[in-house]
């Protein structure tokens, strides 16, 4: 359907009102670059781009939006794995990149005040001379954005020592839909009243856009080590992980890679990975230097006991860098070995990774895909990637159903659809397999106290119950359908 | 033993009944800290009959509970497994159940250094405002799948919804604790700590009291020593007791009921704060301060402002004064609308987070 021209053509000159006419992008080939994020598979090409410099610009153009009902889907540096970015064919892309200084560094509070386009490596350089440093480190940290990880609740391979997200911000500036200013969380370590700041980490631009983060610093530990071990087979590597947080260890970083995700990587980013063991761990220890020895012993022994065949040790910061550098490129690593690849991000209890590898390696079959894995063994995160190639008819379209499958076996082994790229437009109908009706209802509910008539970010995250509905009835299980008491189209 | 006992069929009555007869609830667990936040009128709705472990498993880092199950006996289960609930929630007598400390949202003397209660929380399940049971988060660690309403309900007071379930984060407890008590005028312990923070010592509680700091250190035995020799002052005796008193509020410094106990929150590097007379006991490094004081409501909360923290009343509620500091309109209103769409009925606990609603 067209959009009403006059209509467009009286936003513009709100817009203009607003904003100096090289913030305002409208001509097709100024469009193209933002019809998705990271998740290139779905593409939609916005009304207009707006690329604010100030905070109050980013009010007057939300309370403009507001007033002629438009859709207003925020967008930081686009590294979005799951379409949380991806444009309404109706609405505008507030893009939040110009925003981009880092306002205050406080080293006696240990905070950084920060605008939401620094991208997350930015600040722990500028904090690096302080011996400090900002600990959510997601693989795309040199491109993404502070505000994109709020929105995101982003993670990243420090995340089980060191916490997401929520764990490491403060304080945010959130502008409504109403355009006004408010500031959520403290400077102390409470606050009066409702976790909002809990509440609106990770609510994926829907509630409200993020104009300012005060983050946490993190001082840097005396000493890192890294421990590289190579496994012949992938079950004792999964055990290994589970002794060794047994034991009372928690490590910085504690990573899994299967064989396919080794050799993709160590023929990208020659880190001297192992390329026929059948899985390696890296396990990252922080600390004092006595700590890291204890524990770097303690780590080894129980490595060894579950068969680790060689275990090698990174003690220099290049020799640490080395081995990070082929885990973080996992992603263009397979982009290399096949024309596209999609990412999974499902969660699950760590006692059942044999389980769900094994079924991974099945449906792989069964769709006749290729799939490598990386995999947080720590907190449980896994990311499938799965090799497919757009140009072959049906491939995406096996490849999503793989995915879905997977996602529909995490949850059912108790974990989760998604541990830190978020729903967005991606996993909505997965939604459907991990919530109830009542939880729906919920979301449902919030969206509407922050955002009545449901312009932010509208249709992602969280999937209407006619669309679970409806799905449902595609996947009807053991004869019962999902959702009985909703009418049908 | 726990009890393994499920009364999710009455509490899930309970609250259908409730919202049926338009009859509000007054959510009790133990009853424990039912003199914090504002006073609140509804029929008891008692969840301590609901407890028991839904699962444990150590080296998955998580406990699934029942909101009634006590703190004390989920800790002695935890503690067998050399684990612990890292954010120590207080435990003002021995029936104070876990449900009422993530409604609560209070931490112990690690806070600081551990995190407080909402960040141990990965999932809850409840029975919301329609009268639904309903499930948010879950039992692994990372989780961004919907709003994240399990994290919300920490400190919510019971008024977004009744508990059944929570699912925590655990942690391994330190290999090797040393307390250390160091005389010294309160300006000094409030500098040597911001400078401590710095370091990256490894602090996990600190309180000044009567003219004394005490630290506690917890690590790798190694470490431990080291700091403390860095730290200097003498070792603390029975240093499990002392730190417990505190957690626990059985602390003599507690036991004054005369005046009203005040709570002031404060960024970490707060130095001395002035025009503050009465008794004083400062926790966090400087981050918590409790005081008992007289002096008028709306000078305290001035007070804490100018230096950019909060007031809150903790204990010996006083007539027309809130429980939490002010917030600007824009806030409040948030906060309102939220509790409206998630209790539409406003059965749970009205008034006790904010007395207007």
């Amino acid at each position: 359907m067209q959009f009403d021209p006059d209509l467009k053509a009286r936003l513009l000159f709100q817009f203009n009102e607003i904003l100096p006419a090289e913030c305002i992008l409208t001509a097709e080939e100024d469009l193209r670059p933002y019809e998705c994020d990271g998740l290139t598979a779905y593409r939609r090409v916005p009304l207009a781009v707006v690329l604010p410099v100030t905070t109050e610009q980013v009010q007057q153009v939300v309370q403009t939006c507001a007033r002629m009902n438009i859709p207003v889907v925020a967008r930081g540096a686009g590294t979005g794995l799951s379409g949380g970015a991806l444009p309404e064919e109706n609405g505008i892309i507030l893009g939040l990149s110009r925003l981009n200084k880092i306002l205050e560094v406080d080293t006696d509070n240990l905070i950084a005040r920060v605008q939401p386009g620094v991208r997350n490596l930015a600040i722990s350089q500028a904090v690096d001379k302080h011996g400090l440093f900002y600990a959510p480190d997601p693989s795309s940290q040199i491109a993404c954005s502070i505000g994109g990880n709020v929105a995101e609740n982003s993670g990243g391979v420090h995340c089980l020592k060191y916490g997401l997200t929520v764990h490491n911000i403060q304080q945010i500036r959130l502008v409504t839909i109403d355009g006004e200013l408010v500031t959520i969380g403290t400077e102390t370590l409470d606050n009066p009243g409702y976790d909002l700041l809990a509440l609106l980490t990770g609510s994926e631009g829907m509630l409200g856009i993020v104009v300012e983060v005060t983050v946490k610093l993190t001082v840097k530990p005396q000493t890192v080590q890294v421990l590289m071990a190579d496994f012949p087979e992938v079950v004792a590597a999964g055990e290994a992980v589970a002794a060794i947080i047994s034991s009372g260890i928690i490590p910085a970083g504690l990573e899994m890679m299967d064989n396919p995700a080794i050799r993709a990587a160590e023929a990208f980013a020659k880190a001297g990975y192992p390329v026929d063991a059948a899985a390696i761990l890296l396990c990252e220890l922080d600390g004092t230097e006595t700590e890291v020895a204890e524990q770097a012993a303690s780590v080894s022994a129980i490595l060894q006991r579950y068969g680790a065949s060689n275990i090698h040790t990174a003690t220099t910061a290049s020799e640490r860098a080395k081995l990070w550098a082929g885990r973080k490129s996992a992603f263009p690593a397979v982009g290399r070995i096949s024309p596209d690849y999609y990412c999974m991000d499902g969660t699950i209890p760590r006692k059942h990774l044999a389980h769900v590898l094994q079924k991974i390696n099945d449906f792989s079959e069964q769709y006749g895909l290729r799939v490598a894995n990386v995999f947080h063994a720590g907190d449980g995160n896994l990311h499938p990637l799965i090799l497919y190639d757009a140009n072959r008819p049906g491939e995406l379209e096996k490849a999503e159903q793989f995915g879905a499958d997977i996602l529909a076996l995490c949850v059912k082994v108790g974990g989760s659809i998604t541990g830190e790229h978020g729903v967005g437009h991606e996993k909505i109908d997965s939604m459907c397999v991990q919530f109830t009706e009542p939880a729906l209802e919920m979301f449902h509910a919030i969206k509407r106290a922050f955002d009545p008539a449901e312009l932010l970010n509208p249709g992602k995250a969280v999937p209407t119950l006619h669309r679970c509905a409806e799905l449902g009835a595609m996947h009807v299980h053991r004869g019962q359908l999902s959702h009985p008491e909703l009418p049908r189209f | 033993m726990i009890a393994d006992n499920d009364i999710t069929h009455t509490l899930h009555e309970q609250v259908v009944t409730a919202i049926d007869s338009k009859q509000p609830l007054h959510i009790v667990g133990g009853g424990t800290k039912a003199f914090y936040g504002n006073e609140t009128q509804g029929q008891e709705l008692n969840t301590t009959a609901h407890t028991g472990i839904v699962a444990y498993e150590p080296s998955e880092l998580v406990v699934s509970v029942r909101a009634g199950t006590r703190i004390q006996e989920l800790e002695n289960l935890l503690a067998a497994h050399g684990q612990m609930l890292a954010f120590e929630p207080p435990c003002l007598a021995p029936n104070a159940t876990i449900g009422g400390a993530v409604g609560a949202g209070l931490a112990g003397p690690a806070r600081p250094w551990q995190g407080t209660v909402r960040d141990h929380v990965l999932g809850v399940k409840l029975v919301t405002g329609q009268g639904k049971i309903a499930s948010f988060g879950g039992q692994v660690m990372k989780n961004v799948a919907g709003y994240d309403v399990s994290r919300l309900m920490a400190g919510s007071l019971g008024t977004l919804g009744l508990m059944l379930e929570i699912s925590l984060k655990v942690m391994p407890k330190p290999s090797h604790e040393l307390s250390l008590a160091l005389e010294m005028p309160e300006a000094d312990a409030l500098e040597l700590g911001s400078r401590l923070r710095k370091d990256a010592m490894p602090i996990t509680a600190s309180a000044y009291f009567d003219g004394c700091l005490y630290l506690r250190l917890g690590g790798a035995k190694s470490t431990v020593k080291a700091a403390s020799s860095t730290i200097g002052g003498e070792v603390l005796q029975q240093q499990n007791e002392f730190w417990q008193a505190l957690r626990n509020q059985t602390h003599e410094f507690f036991q004054q009921y005369d005046r009203p106990l005040w709570r002031l929150s404060f960024p970490p590097a707060t130095g001395m704060v002035s025009r503050l007379e009465g008794s004083s006991l400062v926790e966090w490094s400087g981050t918590q301060r409790w005081i008992y004081s007289n002096i008028p409501v709306n000078l305290i909360r001035s007070i804490a402002e100018k230096y950019k923290g909060h007031a809150t009343l903790y204990r010996g509620r006083l007539p027309g004064v809130s429980t939490f500091h002010p917030q600007p309109l824009a806030l409040l209103n948030m906060q309102k609308r939220l509790k409206q769409a998630m209790d539409p009925h406003g059965i749970f606990n009205p008034g006790r987070m904010n007395k207007d609603w």
